[in-house]
């Protein structure tokens, strides 16, 4: 009995603090977790239709729901009847990818959820219980894989539908998600450059150490935040749903428990999109002025405060979402493609360029990782920030439709003009001329 | 672009999208935390007063009795220009004219008044009031009890002190 690998097993004392957890205990608390994530996810959605139905209301001098439960039983009244309509099916749809857009649309947003830490780990006699459902090495490029994934169920949805509202929504919403899925992914590099690292949990540990990378990084936070914008179809970037153009965009033709899918996937991937930027630019669960808050020991009161602090910069990212969307009229498509190709894109490359040439030479010099770095980036920052702004408040990157053209180009044209005009006078007057001597 | 149009040249703060974001967002969040700025009528609880004129839902005045103040003399299904009176007349023993039917189908009403202003007893009245929502469309044509039932304020067809609207 004595001799059994089991027991054996047993009798080594497991450091709570760094023996990660493994065997059936690692079963039952990924279990755990995920039904936690997804409970606290499905709900948190659905109190977000009812916090955007307020913050509307608010913003507009309104009340908002205040019937069904004070309001708050409002989502599930909305659920309920959404429940109860009537599923249409259209003549002549793709009935697979009809029923399957809805899916795509909303799983890759729930998904990214699997590698996204959200709080300090916990110490339990079987070992440390880090708080994410898979703490993949690949975390990051992980979630750039997937989320990139949710353009399938909203191209599809529109395709699927035969209808031409919903394939041209379709169209126009992916083509906007495919361009600024580009600027997102490079205004991340900074900040991996930064981490030296994809994993999620080391982006974190770096922020706890350096401070957060929103000081140090805000141009690439700036772009991050704004293709997020784009990349969830939220206002000023919602061109997939034109009323005056594309009806309702590319759930056109869907109704009941299969629109609310992709009502619900909007809402999905908002919380994703503000939980990236949280974990990216914020410091992800790190509990902020306090520096050693993310090695051991580690304490149940820790990681409770550290997923409330996570919450909390959640919420704040969704409540951005609101304020703008209620703030912001809605930009032109050309200037939504021009804003992500020929600002964005360029922007992110080149920020690039500055932060890489940064580092190295702190490397060269000597500079590690630490107060000393993060100093110094934070003050090559604010130069940056002042250059942008300068940039940005100058000149006209929200063009009109006419900005396309130079002033110099303007000038010319019109100096051709005036000799036309000039000339056709002249040739008036000889005409004139000539046929009053024709008279006489 | 034509090459004819002006290009004004505004200054930057003018033409500055950042900047005007920010004035939007600094404007809607202060609208966001303006509790005693909401502005919508909580309409169930509280209501909107309406004009004396207003033209609703018919009632019947009663003398001392309890009895229709109607005469039948049949003016108003006469003036009615959308024909919704139903009159059918009756006379007691005393020679008294009184209505053995009187009812007013709301679906064909227009609400012009004109059955209160030709009403030589002024007995039929046009009412102050708007929630007249029924379970079923025979619920609209209202008959004499129900006329005569109604307790909400008539209609003032003009101004008792300003009659003639000056």
């Amino acid at each position: 009995m004595t001799g059994s690998p089991t027991f054996a097993l047993l009798q080594v004392p497991i450091d709570p603090n760094n023996t990660p957890v493994s065997g059936m205990p690692f079963f039952l608390f990924t279990v755990l977790k995920l039904i936690i994530i997804f409970t606290v996810y499905m709900v948190g959605v659905a109190m977000l239709t009812l916090a955007e139905r307020k913050i509307s209301a608010w913003i507009q001098d309104r009340h908002g729901p205040n019937r069904v439960g004070k309001g708050w039983l409002q989502p599930a009244a909305d659920g309920l009847k959404n429940f109860m309509k009537e599923e249409t099916m259209p003549a002549g749809v793709n009935k697979v990818l009809f029923v399957l857009s809805p899916m795509l649309a909303f799983i890759p947003a729930l998904t990214a959820w699997c590698v996204i830490p959200f709080g300090a780990p916990i110490a339990t006699r079987w070992g440390r219980v880090d708080l994410v459902v898979a703490d993949l090495p690949v975390g990051f490029l992980f979630i750039l894989a997937i989320t990139s994934l949710g353009v399938y169920g909203i191209v599809l949805a529109g395709w699927s539908s035969n209808n031409k509202y919903a394939l041209l929504g379709g169209l126009r919403s992916s083509a906007q998600m495919v361009s600024y899925e580009i600027s997102m992914g490079m205004s991340t590099i900074p900040v991996l450059l930064l981490a030296g690292n994809v994993s999620l949990n080391s982006i974190i540990n770096q922020q706890a150490w350096g401070g957060w990378n929103v000081v140090n990084l805000t141009i690439a936070f700036f772009i991050f935040i704004v293709a997020a914008f784009a990349e969830t179809n939220r206002l000023p970037f919602d061109l997939p749903e034109a009323e005056s153009e594309l009806i309702a965009g590319y759930h056109t033709e869907y109704s009941a428990m299969k629109f609310s899918l992709f009502f619900i996937a909007e809402y999905a991937s908002m919380v994703t999109a503000s939980a990236l930027m949280a974990t990216l630019f914020f410091g992800g669960w790190d509990v902020p002025f306090t520096g050693h808050d993310n090695i051991g020991p580690y304490s149940g009161w820790l990681s409770l405060l550290s997923v409330f602090i996570f919450l909390a910069k959640i919420l704040f990212f969704l409540f951005l979402y609101m304020w703008v969307r209620w703030t912001l009229p809605r930009f032109r498509y050309d200037q939504l493609m021009s804003l992500g190709w020929k600002f964005m894109l360029p922007l992110a490359l080149i920020y690039i360029v500055l932060i890489a040439a940064v580092l190295l030479g702190l490397s060269a010099a000597g500079i590690g990782q630490g107060m000393m770095q993060a100093a110094i980036l934070g003050s090559f920052n604010i130069a940056l920030i002042i250059v942008l702004f300068a940039i940005l408040d100058r000149g006209r990157i929200i063009s009109p439709a006419y900005g396309r053209m130079s002033h110099r180009e303007l000038e010319r044209m019109r100096a051709l003009d005036r000799r036309r005009e000039m000339l056709a006078a002249t040739d008036a007057r000889v005409d004139a001329r000539a046929a009053a001597g024709g008279s006489n | 672009m034509p090459i004819n149009v002006k290009v004004v040249e505004r200054p930057t703060e003018d033409v500055s999208y950042i900047r005007a974001a920010l004035r939007g967002m600094a404007l809607t969040v202060k609208h966001l935390f303006d509790v005693n700025g909401r502005v919508t009528t909580q309409y169930p609880e509280e209501k909107s007063p309406i004009s004396p004129r207003w033209r609703g839902t018919h009632r019947m005045l009663t003398t001392e009795t309890g009895k229709a103040r109607c005469v039948a003399c049949g003016l108003c299904p006469t003036v009615c220009p959308a024909n919704c009176i139903k009159l059918v007349p009756g006379e007691d023993e005393e020679g008294n004219r009184y209505p053995l039917v009187f009812e007013i189908d709301e679906f064909r009403c227009i609400f012009c008044g004109y059955c209160q202003e030709v009403c030589p007893e002024e007995a039929i009245h046009l009412g102050r009031h708007y929630e007249n929502s029924e379970y079923s469309r025979e619920g609209f044509v209202y008959d004499l009890q129900r006329l005569m039932d109604q307790t909400h304020p008539v209609c003032e067809m003009w101004d008792p002190e300003d009659p003639k609207g000056q």
